[in-house]
């Protein structure tokens, strides 16, 4: 039988984490209980509830695990919705990886990293950090700036707090947008805090969040002295097939799907701006 | 070259009609499409433009894509590509324009990764072409550097008033000409050369002869963008779809699931990018007016499909959009608005 790629996999839950009031992370593998298929940190997999619907998402996991997949998702509408109510043992379909995924292994190596992220955004960016820790002497220094709307928004806070700020020459920033009770961090938007750390112009960074995060933050480390052709971020526009046939996720002549998700923000400026 | 009596044409199509499905313009209920030949019906080779064009041969306005089926937990997907075992068959008639359309899909469809359902039905066909020797008012091949006196295919043919010519291009095309040789018989290149000629000369003085395209290239593509006169342009649109779904190169679709009382059903459908749920997301749509969506469906054929494919324009001026537009939008008056000088 010839393979096609819209024909998916079955996946089978195995985890189910609840991170924030409308964010759960699935750990899926397959029928087997192997991990379904390998990617590169960035690319994306298309999951699915049959007789619901087919949705785009990160792979959060790190293709270093070799056991499993995981996907962090954001509850917003029928398909989030239904995937939200699913117990362990569930099965779905899975299909994928599609995109192109972060330079890990070209411009990323040896550099000094920045990770911005805002919200969900969060799920593209664990898989390169946790691809950048499991290879640790292959990168500089990294810098993580994590925000959301409250201390009960941030995903993966466990791995965040237990993991990531133990890590050698790994520093981690986490703020919130508004006060809260029995949060002693840091205060106040991403962008803002971004210029007030100071950062290093000369690190690569990666940016990943709501589009306004991006705009202002963008803006911001511009400002500091970043230079746009070592920024890279990632576009989500509507997605059916996955792989540059459908028509639907082009911006200008770059297929979101296919020459994205990740981009330079060089890249960017030559599209027109239309996403 | 070998040519048939076109009183025997009927003959021809039984012959292939015996070990091929045999798709071929038929007129029914007032409008004419490929359909599937019988003795009886009314082939009307002579209709340039099909209301659908053959590229629902190859990709279906709508079809299924899988099925599933649960059992308490357990999912399975039943593959269906290969239900039916498809025979070979031949698409007859296809006109230059046309045949190139089936060009642009293939370089979406057969590219990497291949979409099966399209390749199996590509690879089962035949395509006979015809040249055209009558074009009409809203036809502008030749701007695109289509020859629509000597279409490519695995076969080309010619008609006039007294033979159908024929001339086999390809391997498939060979195989055909040899299960229906005995109905053939050598000649007819003069006839050929001079249908061409004469076709050429009603070419020229079409309306759209002249249509100047330089402009439209990926360099330019940013400045076409931002150009002004979409916003007049886009006034009257509806967003009724009618031009994409006419299109015999418009490529997008959907994809769906349905739910039957044997299972879900995936299908795909064809789809439009002057909808305004076409790229509606949970948190937001990327082409929010009437204009965003207008000026994608244009940038796409004559910018960005070039531009992700060596030039090659996506609108092949068939001319299908001019004539079904109810606001008498159409490609033409883009190419004239935005080309280059000459269409002044
Ligand atoms: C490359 C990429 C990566 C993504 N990664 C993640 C991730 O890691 N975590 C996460 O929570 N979300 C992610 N998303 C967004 C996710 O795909 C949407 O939130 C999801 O499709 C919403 O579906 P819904 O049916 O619940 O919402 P509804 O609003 O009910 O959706 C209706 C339809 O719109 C489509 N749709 C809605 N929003 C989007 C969107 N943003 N992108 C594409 N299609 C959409 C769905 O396919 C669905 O068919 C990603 C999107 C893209 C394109
Ligand atoms: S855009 Fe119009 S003229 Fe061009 S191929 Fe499509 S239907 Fe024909
Ligand atoms: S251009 Fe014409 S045919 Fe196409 S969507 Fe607009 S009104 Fe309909
Ligand atoms: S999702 Fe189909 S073209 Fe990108």
């Amino acid at each position: 039988m010839i393979e096609e790629t819209l024909i998916p996999k079955i996946g089978v839950v195995t985890d189910i984490r609840k991170d924030t009031p409308d964010v759960k992370t699935f750990r899926v593998v397959g029928t087997d209980g192997k991990k379904l298929f390998k990617h590169m940190p960035g690319q994306c997999a298309m999951v699915s509830i049959p007789g619901v619907g087919e949705c785009m998402f990160s792979i959060t996991s790190s293709p270093t695990n070799e056991e499993y997949m995981e996907f962090s998702i954001k509850k917003c509408g029928c398909v989030t919705e239904v995937i939200h109510a699913l117990e362990v043992g569930a099965q779905i379909t899975v299909r994928g990886p599609y995109g192109k995924n972060f330079p890990v292994e070209e411009d990323f190596k040896g550099k000094d990293l920045l990770f911005i992220a805002g919200g969900i955004g969060l799920a593209p960016l664990r898989s390169v950090i946790n691809y950048v820790r499991h290879y640790r002497k292959n990168y500089g220094k990294v810098v993580i700036v994590y925000g959301a709307r409250s201390k009960d928004d941030l995903v993966d806070i466990d791995e965040i707090q237990n993991e990531w700020v133990n890590e050698p020459n790994m520093e981690v920033y986490l703020t919130i947008d508004r006060p809260q009770e029995g949060w002693d961090g840091h205060v106040g938007f991403v962008p803002a805090y971004v210029k007030e750390l100071g950062l290093d112009p000369n690190m690569t960074a990666v940016l990943c969040g709501p589009p306004i995060m991006i705009k202002f933050t963008l803006a911001g480390l511009l400002e500091l002295g970043f230079e746009k052709s070592r920024v890279y971020t990632t576009l989500e526009l509507r997605m059916k097939c996955g792989v540059g046939k459908c028509g639907r996720c082009n911006v200008g002549d770059k297929f979101v799907c296919k020459d994205g998700p990740v981009f330079r923000m060089t890249e960017l400026d030559e599209l027109p701006d239309e996403y | 070259m070998f040519k048939i009596a076109k009183e025997r044409l009927n003959e021809l199509y039984s012959k292939i009609a015996e070990t091929f499905g045999l798709f071929i313009p038929i007129k029914k209920g007032g409008e004419v499409n490929y359909h599937v030949w019988g003795e009886g019906k009314e082939v009307s080779l002579e209709t340039l433009k099909t209301v659908k064009s053959p590229k629902n041969a190859f990709f279906p306005q709508s079809e299924n894509l899988m099925k599933f089926k649960t059992e308490g937990k357990n999912l399975e997907i039943i593959d269906v590509r290969w239900d039916k075992t498809e025979k070979p068959f031949v698409m007859f008639g296809v006109k230059a324009c046309d045949y190139k359309a089936i060009e642009v899909l293939d370089k979406v469809f057969l590219a990497d990764p291949v979409d099966t359902y399209y390749q199996s039905r590509r690879e089962a066909t035949t395509i006979v072409t015809l040249a055209c020797s009558r074009p009409e008012e809203s036809c502008f091949c030749n701007a695109f550097g289509i020859d629509a006196t000597a279409p490519q295919g695995d076969v080309t043919t010619w008609l006039d008033g007294e033979n159908l010519y024929w001339q086999a291009n390809t391997q498939k095309g060979e195989a055909l000409t040899a299960a229906v040789k005995e109905l053939l018989t050598e000649g007819g290149e003069e006839k050929v050369e001079a249908q061409k000629a004469s076709t050429k000369a009603i070419m020229e003085k079409l309306p759209f002869a002249s249509l100047d395209l330089s402009r439209f290239k990926p360099e330019n593509l940013n400045e076409l963008f931002e150009d002004p006169a979409w916003e007049s342009m886009s006034e009257a649109c509806l967003g009724c779809g009618t031009c994409t779904f006419v299109c015999p190169t418009c490529q997008c679709f959907d994809i769906r699931d349905f739910k039957t009382n044997e299972g879900v059903i995936r299908y795909r459908c064809w789809d439009s990018c002057m909808y305004s749920d076409f790229t509606l997301m949970a948190h937001g749509n990327s082409r929010t007016t009437q204009m965003q969506r207008f000026r994608q469906r244009f940038m796409h054929k004559l910018v960005y499909y070039p531009s992700q494919n060596d030039g090659l324009y996506s609108c092949v001026g068939c001319g299908r959009c001019v004539n079904k537009c109810p606001q008498k939008l159409n490609i033409v008056k883009v190419i004239k608005t935005l080309g280059g000088k000459n269409n002044d």
